[in-house]
């Protein structure tokens, strides 16, 4: 006879009346499979933890974001942000996709320059770039989106040396309801702030203002923020054309939408409370077309979404290293993917699945990874089927800001690949090695000598 | 030796109920075999012994589970203690 598959034996006091802090059971089913391709097999093949980058997904969510905004308005580009996920790989799909390139630092720049991108449809915003950068953006016609006026004053310099006038825009922050401000960035809207630097920049005669920008925020849960930002763009582009008699190309509202992710602290899963494509472009797009513009006129619409298009196109799948008690009698279950490798549980309560069947039972589980520090929580409280050691797990909506925002710190990075539209896994970055890291590192002679 | 307090009540559907303090509880099937063997007075070597027998489980994470849930058994004033 077959032994019967193993699940442990728990016991759970039952009390009547809400849901608690480990919030609502949403695991019904395991993933056993991603995109054809078993979870089990794919740990076995390239290891584990390991990063999965599903192109369909990212393929269909673009597609999805694409006509939400130009089912609603006649000029859209999208620009790949880099900082959310620059894996050659990733940037590559969305630019063929149509997308152009937004980055925020020399390496950025030159990584887009390197994939191909036309440096004309590179957007190069941030208020770290260097005279080189700028030296080599302007000589390559990039959109420069001035941060701050000592960058003006830079832009200006360079401009006469080089003999050509840099297509810029400048990055605008505002009021729109939502708290914090981004205030940090570019140049304020309600104080003035804004308008004296379109002054400057169209009485300098060096440069040509080709667009208005702003990022107001990330993970905004409201549409209606956009409107405001959009309604702010616009009438500076009116003024702009009245005093100046100057036409602005495109406004550029950043990114910021949010994905399907869970914030910590939120009552209701992400999947059901983040507004959808369509929210947001009905929002933006109904603020530019009630705007002061003539429709011939409309101005090109940028946006530089992020997470939104690429947080549910990763996933990262993990195995169970031990099942313990903390000294208050919680479950404990230690996975071998840490913060170190998913940043991004700091702020997300990500959904967890195994992906083994299992029964419906759960325990209640602090989910950790396998660092020695503290810090290394993937779950505070997490309703859990029983796991046992050596079962696999599913990460959810992992895409966005981790194959960035990852540390190589205590354990080496994970491999990454990406399985394509015929179901076929490719790898698309390397599992680091000792020899990656020992390789930008020197010893002083006087101390490599050890004692024996 | 902790054996099973006498007066719970265990149902086959898994649900627990100690009359003493009106508390009740779920199980899953495994842990009611357990307990159920625990009833027949059955040991914790003995329960082991089955399970390795009936279950795909490693002797380790057998006895560490089993400890385990004893211990949560223990927590939930479900055994006594008896010379
Ligand atoms: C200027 C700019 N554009 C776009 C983005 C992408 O934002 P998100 O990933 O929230 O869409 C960011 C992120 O901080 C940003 O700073």
């Amino acid at each position: 006879m077959e032994k019967q598959r193993y699940e442990r034996p728990v016991i759970k006091k039952l009390e009547t009346g809400m849901p608690n802090k480990f919030g609502l059971r949403s695991e019904y089913v395991p993933i056993t499979h991603i995109e054809g391709n078993s979870v089990k097999e794919l740990l076995s093949t390239y290891g584990s933890p390991l990063f999965v980058i599903s192109e369909r997904t990212l393929r269909q969510t673009m597609e999805k974001a694409r006509t939400a905004f130009t089912t609603r308005y006649p000029k859209v580009q999208f620009a790949w942000s880099y900082k959310t996920n620059y894996l050659n790989a990733v940037c590559s799909v969305f630019h063929q996709e149509g997308s152009w390139a937004e980055v925020v630092s020399g390496f950025e720049y030159d990584k887009a320059v390197a994939l191909g991108v036309d440096p004309k449809k590179i957007i190069f915003n941030g208020p770290d770039k260097s005279q080189e950068d700028l030296k080599k953006s302007i000589g390559n016609d990039s959109l420069i989106h001035i941060d701050h006026l000592d960058e003006f004053y830079t832009i200006v310099n360079i401009s006469d040396k080089l003999k050509k006038k840099p297509r810029v825009a400048i990055r605008v922050n505002m009021d729109t309801g939502v708290y914090p401000m981004w205030d940090r960035f570019g140049f304020n809207y309600e104080n003035g702030q804004a308008w004296d630097a379109i002054s400057k920049i169209m009485h300098s005669k060096k440069m040509e203002l080709v667009g208005l920008h702003c990022h107001i925020g990330t993970f905004m849960l409201a549409p209606s923020a956009y409107a405001i930002a959009a309604g702010k763009l616009a009438d500076l582009a009116h003024a702009i054309q009245q005093k100046f008699n100057h036409e602005i190309k495109y406004i550029d509202l950043g990114g910021g939408f949010a994905s399907r992710n869970t914030l910590k602290g939120a009552y209701l899963p992400g999947i059901d409370s983040s507004p959808s494509f369509d929210d947001f472009a009905e929002a933006v797009t109904t603020a530019l077309i009630n705007g002061p513009f003539k429709t011939e006129k409309l101005p090109l619409l940028i946006l530089e979404t992020g997470r939104a298009l690429v947080d549910e196109a990763g996933f990262l799948l993990g195995t169970v290293i031990s099942n313990k008690r903390s000294s208050t009698g919680r479950r404990i279950t230690i996975l071998d993917a840490g913060v170190n490798i998913l940043f991004t549980s700091f702020w997300y309560d990500h959904k967890i699945t195994p992906a083994q069947p299992f029964t419906h039972y759960t325990e209640e589980t602090i989910v950790y990874g396998p660092l020695c520090m503290n810090i290394d929580v993937i779950r505070e409280n997490a309703s859990l089927p029983l796991l046992n050691k050596g079962d696999h797990v599913v990460i959810h909506h992992v895409g966005a800001y981790n194959m960035t925002q990852w540390m190589q710190f205590i354990t080496l990075r994970p491999q990454v690949i990406m399985i394509d539209m015929n179901d076929k896994p490719h790898i698309i970055r390397d599992k680091e090695t000792l020899g990656n890291i020992n390789a930008v590192e020197h010893i002083p002679e006087h101390v490599k000598t050890l004692p024996r | 030796m902790m054996i099973i307090n006498r007066n719970i009540a265990i149902s086959e559907t898994g649900f627990v109920f100690n009359p003493i303090n009106g508390e009740s509880f779920s199980v899953n099937p495994i842990g009611y075999e357990v307990i159920s063997l625990m009833k027949e007075n059955k040991q914790a070597d003995e329960i082991m012994q089955y399970l390795l027998a009936n279950y795909q489980v490693e002797p380790e994470t057998c006895r560490k589970d089993l400890e385990d849930f004893m211990g949560m058994l223990k927590h939930h004033l479900l055994l006594e203690d008896k010379e």
